[in-house]
């Protein structure tokens, strides 16, 4: 239906999970955890470095031309982000999952492939305190200037609840 | 001629919330717009993860008072599908028609403000009017009008009134008789046409780049809906049609929003048809195993989506909301950039703003 780059040999309009699956691990065999988990849905888990190769061959090769969602997710033992990337012919959501250290919380920028992640990853960053390398536009979002801490982390505790 | 820097917000009556748009202007012309929100920014996300599981579900009908059942609803079906709760059929249904109710009144709400947008309250009046009997259906099924805490983890608060199915259909018909002469209006007035369209255009290719969903995707040529191609609960039962326009200006959007109402009354009378007898609710676990689940479903403003973490507690360890608002604001400069500063309204009108689930 839509394609990034048309007339592309590798490009696959609407590949199955298996496909995904396969396709990925071939290109990419270092991926530790993968699954189709079930219909229309398949989990990869990526390491920092290969994150953006891996999201540009989605976009590329597999048709995943929408970015649905860039979560933050602090672990308690380390900070992660998760994307959820939809092909918009197969109806299949790919959710990758990528962990980040707390003593270098940086991670590449995946808005340059998808505009759609903008406002998702300047809301991660400044809840998280997640670095987004190569956001065209790093600024806060929601919160003002002044705020030096992440509320968002475990380790900020909000008011008791009664 | 000096370039002027206008704030639009964050009280501004084109906006239907608060926000601000800081557009700089050559004259009438905008040549940049840059959207300021979080002015509603209440930590929803984290508030939840000291909540019990069965408490979110009033706070989701917060995230947004136009569809606020679509939320709740979104939220009961990530928490079931992270619980391993299998819903009766019956409640499928249900949800289907409390849902799809939703849909028309918030699309009738969008429709209201657009006329207020554009100066026209006769088209305010009109489908605010209409609007009513849906909510008078809303208070028959759930007890509320707007905040309808309708949906539960494991199925659906109440069944279906006594007489409810004879109300919704004599509802629909009258809505559809009305709505015709509604749009009638709008569509034989040339200056309706001349302010909505050639404006705000988003070509196909843009808006699959740029994380646009919903009506406002399938006004610029993508044909992709949550309901059909990715079913959830029972839509796959039904047989009805995904409008779908080419242009992506705001009158395209506008469009495809009148059509997806009579579509919602096609589905209501079909889940009527075929909803079978039998529980609306079943006994849910209180704690979530570990692991994570996603879940998304087509809101009234397009693809909404939960991700919903569980560490073997009662309260859920994280929880992400995708609001298709959020993305679509990001789009603000790309909607305005060339246009004049007096199509803002009806530009920033066809998108169907709504702030409380934009700012969680």
């Amino acid at each position: 239906m839509i394609s990034m780059e048309e007339g592309k040999k590798d490009f696959i309009a609407a590949p199955t999970e298996e496909q995904i699956v396969q396709n990925v691990l071939a290109k990419f065999p270092d991926l530790v955890n993968h699954r189709a988990t079930k219909t229309r849905r398949v989990y990869f888990k990526a390491d920092i470095d290969v994150l953006f190769s891996l999201c540009k061959y989605m976009r590329d090769e597999m048709n995943f031309v929408h970015c649905s969602c860039v979560s933050g997710v602090d672990w308690e033992t380390h900070l992660g982000t998760v994307y959820h990337i939809s092909n918009y012919e197969t109806g299949i959501m790919v959710e990758i999952s990528v962990d980040i250290p707390y003593d270098k919380p940086e991670v590449d920028s995946v808005t340059p492939l998808w505009n759609g992640a903008n406002f998702h990853e300047r809301e991660a960053a400044e809840l998280f305190g997640i670095v987004f390398n190569g956001h065209p536009d790093p600024r806060k979002l929601l919160l003002i200037e002044e705020y030096d801490f992440y509320p968002f982390r475990k380790s900020f505790k909000p008011a008791e609840v009664r | 001629m000096a370039e002027m820097t206008v704030f639009l917000g964050p009280q501004h009556p084109f906006g239907h919330g608060l926000w601000t748009i800081k557009a700089t202007l050559d004259g009438e012309v905008i040549t940049d717009a840059d959207p300021i929100i979080g002015y509603l920014h209440r930590g929803w996300e984290k508030e939840c993860e000291s909540r019990l599981f069965p408490q979110i579900i009033p706070m989701s009908s917060r995230l947004c008072y136009g569809s606020s059942l679509t939320w709740e609803h979104l939220y009961a079906k990530t928490a079931e599908e992270l619980l391993g709760v299998e819903v009766p059929e019956r409640a499928k249904y249900l949800r289907v028609i409390a849902i799809e109710l939703c849909r028309i009144q918030s699309h009738l709400m969008w429709l209201a403000a657009l006329g207020t947008d554009l100066g026209n309250l006769t088209v305010f009046l009109y489908a605010m009017r209409e609007r009513e009997l849906l909510l008078d259906l809303m208070v028959k099924l759930c007890g509320q009008r707007m905040t309808t805490n309708y949906p539960r983890i494991g199925g659906v608060r109440n069944d279906a009134p006594e007489n409810y199915e004879r109300d919704v259909l004599r509802v629909l018909k009258h809505l559809e008789t009305k709505h015709k002469e509604q749009i009638d209006l709008n569509d034989n007035s040339s200056i309706f046409l001349s302010r909505m369209q050639d404006i705000g255009v988003v070509s196909k290719a843009e808006a699959c780049n740029m994380g646009l969903v919903g009506p406002s995707m399938r006004a610029s040529g993508v044909d992709f809906d949550v309901r059909r191609d990715d079913p959830y609960e029972v839509y796959d039962q039904f047989d009805y049609e995904v409008p779908v326009r080419k242009e992506g200006d705001a009158y395209a959007r506008y469009s495809v929003r009148i059509e997806e109402m009579y579509q919602s009354a096609e589905i209501i009378r079909q889940a009527f048809k075929q909803m079978p007898e039998g529980p609306y609710r079943v006994k849910v676990p209180r704690a979530a195993p570990v692991g994570s689940h996603v879940a998304r479903v087509e809101d009234p403003r397009g693809e909404s989506l939960m991700w919903i973490v569980g560490d073997g507690g009662r309260t859920p360890y994280r929880l992400k909301v995708r609001s298709p608002n959020f993305v679509t604001l990001s789009l603000t400069k790309k909607l305005l950039l060339g246009y004049r500063l007096a199509d803002l309204p009806a530009i920033m009108g066809s998108i169907d703003v709504c702030m409380g689930e934009t700012d969680r």
